[in-house]
């Protein structure tokens, strides 16, 4: 056991030796509760100031106190950002889940372990640092209720040691996250730097890891992907948000409300907006339908249990042709199932929500910069073609802070849609509300308030005429269906193209979508230099698929559909939809309700290819 | 009553204050059943906008599922209509009222739509106040399906299928004073001058408007044993007071003799009169409001008029502070903000 022993020489890590120099996960075990939340952050921000990439995974439980919670950074030169099943350093903080937290290291890991626990530590291939965080957090905070949080910052203090981290950049991340509080920023730069100071008379330098300084994480942004559409919703310009808090979607709609207030309202202190929280999902929607229905941009965000509560409204939507957008950032399901752990489960689902005859647009971001472009996208698409468009987000993007170039304010006006006003309908003449008149399948709309005696029309969930009047006519309500079906098919070429990577060659082709991302991006690297296995990759950003998808998949011999739910739900939906290709279509799943990883993908990448060599 | 004698001339039609005629504020014919309670409150509603002078391009009517959600189809054609989804029209109406706060909107409602499927959207309807008058054609009845029992049918009333109704009924006016209702009513569908009256008075008011009108179903529910039939109502209906309305525009002075009229002032300026009847009952005081419909319960007296009026509840559109010019018409400039703001907001997250 190479245990740290006290009053070993001092010094901190030198990165001249470090075997691996920005390329580090430390994971950080806590009781939830504890306040250490800001401790992470102010860890992950100070190594990102750095100038080193970075990305978290908050691992947390359904729950508010006492319950564990694991804290994932990956620093990483490369600026790889999916979850890896390896932890570099363990900092074991959590007497209910330290034994296991030591367990699972791979050999050769670092684990700092607070002295109380240190009995728990039986195994001697780990490079161990005992630290007595009790007895240096009683030297620098004297209120006893304030110990349990401020605790969490000497680990901080003794990472920057151990790893190389400048204490000058953890104490701006300090100043940072408690920009309103000079006090607790002060206390908390205090513990901070007692756990540095410890670290440097008591532990042992260790060569294994150094984080230095670098260039990759200029000029960019950390954000959470909820914060991203958030801000989409703000620079799309909606007017009306109604929602209804789940797990883990309701940051949306509080970091829109963040938003909203400083930046929409206007020189009256009056609001351009109305967030509503409603009495359940199916409120929240149906008030997105009315403001939709009156001409608003409107929207809801919510996860699988809502989206269940929302189905009756969602064929309204698609059958009355009221704009609506739904953000659903998707969680472990079925029922209540794991509400804190990721999944893309809902893609099916959403994708013909509601009974009968019914299909919606999807746009699925595969990074926290399209969850803002298609939440934008989404508001236009919703009223271009005056239906429901959902955004799929994932718990993965949604709640975890990303990396990401910053992102461009929108270029372009909104797109309204094909509303008459006034003007238009004395211009026009007559006014069909159901009547294709472009051949696109997009009729004509009015909304309420429009001062013309035509303007006027009944919005009705039942079988209706072009004219919008009531019908049960066999003829009548095939023609109408099948207009649905043409306004579809239009979408399918004005929904964001997927993003394909052609490799000539390749025997294998990946199709993605959404928080897999990363992992995918990683695995093909990892597959093409540590396996010789070159791939190709299309990275679906939207349903329906766009013919590209079918003419992608022709030109590779095997294609990988990599989903994070069980019944490869996508790869079920694309079969259906291009069933020329369907026999190429092998499924990679991951559905633990972890984030998907590189690893996982590159395991049965291999295995699918062994397959087909034995063959 | 039009004259035996033809006039010589052709008489121009009577017009309203914008200028419009009844038939303006006609929709489509009634596919109701012969006798419903509903097409009489139709007939109601459309008075009621006629005589107020209501621009019908302004008006929303929002309705569930249901036949009394059917008859928004009924009656202003030149406006929008939205018969929606089985007791989910209070959520839509809430948006749309939201989303354009200058409509002027009616809501009409059954008492399966309300009082069961959609009774929690209901509640947390009123205990927003938006700006809306919310009928329900209630008839203890789902007459669209042929006559099950409502939760609105009095305990021990015998259905025409037979079955005898075990469970409390849901008092939908009750229901909406405990919400924190400022306008809650109840009529009768056969009393037209009384519905006209308190429709009138709904629209002066500034908030939801609970209406709870008895409308009788002639073909599943007018059966003797029934509380919610054409002969009970009539025989039961015991008016608070002779009610009047006087609209803002009119610039009428009120006489009465002390003590037998009380003036109610609505919110846009309109007076309505209730002229002391049985009992002395003044529809502003919560407590007595609550007190009437439990002896009511008690009794099972069909009390009907103003219940309970407060002009004082802020409207939503006011609590949430939204802007005077339709949410739905604001100009992109005002919805989007700047690219300063936007790169402020980058180098926050940088």
């Amino acid at each position: 056991m190479s245990q740290a022993v006290a009053g070993a020489a001092p010094g901190s890590a030198s990165p001249e030796q470090a075997q691996q120099v920005n390329d580090i996960v430390i994971r950080i075990a806590t009781p939830n509760g504890s306040g250490s939340q800001s401790a992470n952050n102010i860890l992950m921000r100070s190594i990102f100031t750095m100038g080193i990439p970075v990305n978290s995974k908050n691992l947390f439980p359904s729950n508010i106190q006492g319950l564990p919670t694991w804290f994932t950074i990956r620093a990483n030169e490369n600026g790889w950002q999916s979850a890896r099943n390896r932890t570099d350093l363990c900092i074991a903080m959590n007497p209910q889940t330290a034994a296991e937290d030591i367990a699972e290291l791979h050999p050769g890991a670092m684990l700092i372990v607070r002295e109380a626990l240190k009995h728990l530590v039986t195994r001697d291939d780990l490079t161990v640092f005992i630290v007595p965080f009790n007895k240096i957090v009683n030297t620098v905070c004297e209120e006893t209720r304030l110990r349990k949080m401020v605790i969490n910052m000497i680990y901080v203090g003794v990472v920057a040691y151990l790893l190389g981290i400048e204490m000058e950049e953890v104490d701006r991340a300090v100043a940072w996250q408690f920009s309103k509080k000079a006090k607790a920023a002060e206390l908390n730069t205090r513990a901070a730097l007692a756990g540095y100071e410890y670290a440097i008379e008591n532990l042992p330098r260790q060569n294994a890891f150094a984080l230095k300084r670098s260039d990759r994480a200029n000029g960019k942004i950390l954000i959470e992907g909820n914060q991203a559409a958030a801000l989409g919703m703000v620079f799309g310009g909606i007017t009306v948000a109604a929602w209804y808090p789940i797990t883990p979607s309701s940051s949306v709609c509080e970091y829109l409300t963040g938003f909203l207030d400083k930046y929409r309202r206007d020189e009256n202190g009056k609001n351009t907006f109305a967030v509503v929280q409603a009495e359940d999902e199916l409120a929240a929607l149906g008030m997105v339908l009315g403001a939709g229905w009156a001409g608003a941009r409107a929207f809801t965000a919510t996860s699988g249990p809502g989206l269940s509560l929302m189905a009756e409204m969602a064929g309204l939507s698609y059958f009355a042709e009221i704009p609506a957008v739904v953000v659903d950032v998707q969680r472990m399901g079925p029922s209540t199932g794991l509400p804190t752990r990721t999944c893309q489960g809902d893609v099916a689902k959403a994708y013909a929500l509601s009974h009968g005859d019914c299909k919606h647009i999807l746009l699925i971001p595969g990074s926290v910069r399209e969850c803002y472009e298609f939440a934008i996208a989404a508001l236009d698409l919703a009223e271009k073609f005056q239906t429901m468009v959902f955004l799929m987000s994932d718990l993965d993007l949604g709640m975890n802070k990303w990396m990401s170039d910053a992102f461009d304010p929108p270029s372009t006006p909104m797109d309204r849609g094909k509303v008459l006003n006034a003007e238009a309908l004395s211009r026009n003449g007559a006014f069909a509300r159901y009547r294709d008149v472009d051949g696109d399948g997009i009729p004509y709309r009015t909304v309420p308030g429009t001062d013309h005696p035509n303007a006027g029309f009944f919005t009705r969930g039942t079988g209706h005429t072009e004219t919008a009047g009531y019908s049960e006519k066999a003829d009548v309500w095939q023609r109408n269906i099948d207009r649905l079906t043409r306004k579809f098919d239009t979408a399918r070429d004005a929904v964001p193209a997927p993003a394909v990577q052609h490799v000539d060659g390749a025997k294998f082709a990946f199709i993605a979508y959404g928080s897999s991302d990363a992992a995918v991006e990683e695995a093909r690297h990892l597959l093409e230099h540590e396996h010789g296995v070159t791939t190709a990759y299309l990275r679906i950003r939207a349903l329906p698929a766009s013919n590209a998808v079918k003419a992608f998949c022709e030109t590779y011999p095997t294609v990988l559909v990599v989903e994070q739910n069980r019944d490869a739900q996508v790869a079920g939906i694309l079969r259906a939809e291009f069933p020329d290709v369907a026999p190429k279509f092998k499924s990679i799943l991951h559905y633990n309700g972890l984030p998907i990883d590189a690893d996982s993908v590159v395991q049965q990448t291999l295995s699918h290819a062994a397959i087909k060599e034995t063959r | 009553m039009s004259s035996p004698v033809a006039s010589p001339a052709a008489k121009a039609p009577k017009t309203n204050r914008i200028g419009l005629v009844q038939k303006d504020y006609q929709g489509a014919e009634s596919t109701l059943c012969a006798g419903c309670g509903h097409d009489a409150i139709t007939s109601s509603i459309i008075k009621a906008f006629y005589e107020l002078g209501i621009q019908p391009h302004m008006v929303a009517k929002l309705s569930g599922i249901g036949c009394s959600s059917k008859t928004t189809n009924y009656f202003l054609n030149q406006s929008h209509g939205f018969n929606s989804v089985h007791g989910r029209m209070a959520t839509i109406a809430t948006g749309a009222s939201i989303a354009n706060r200058q409509l002027v909107n009616i809501g009409i409602s059954g008492d399966g739509d309300t009082a069961s499927i959609g009774l929690g959207h209901f509640c947390h309807m009123v205990r927003r106040n938006i700006k809306l008058v919310y009928v329900i054609e209630n008839n203890g009845c789902y007459g669209l399906t042929k006559g099950q029992a409502s939760a609105t049918a009095d305990q021990g009333t015998v259905m025409k299928s037979g079955i005898t109704i075990q469970s409390q009924p849901v008092d939908l006016c009750a229901l909406a004073v405990e919400m924190g209702c400022g306008f809650v009513a109840r009529s009768f569908s056969g009393d037209t001058q009384q519905v006209r009256t308190l429709i009138k008075a709904a629209f002066a008011h500034n908030g939801t408007a609970v209406l709870d009108i008895v409308s009788p179903c002639v073909t599943f529910n007018n059966h003797e044993g029934s509380t919610k039939s054409q002969t009970y109502a009539r025989d039961h209906e015991e008016p608070l007071h002779e009610m009047d309305f006087i609209p803002h525009y009119e610039n009428i002075a009120v006489e009465y003799e002390p003590g037998t009229t009380k003036v109610v002032t609505m919110h846009d300026g309109s007076r309505v009169t209730l002229k002391k009847l049985a009992i002395d009952y003044g529809a502003n005081d919560r407590t007595k409001a609550i007190e009437l419909l439990g002896h009511a319960r008690e009794h099972h007296t069909f009390y009907t008029g103003l219940i309970y009026h407060n002009p004082n509840i802020v409207p939503f559109n006011d609590h949430i502070n939204i802007v005077e010019q339709p949410l739905a018409q604001l100009p992109d400039s005002r919805t989007r903000p700047s690219n300063e703001i936007f790169a402020k907001i980058m180098q926050s997250f940088a």
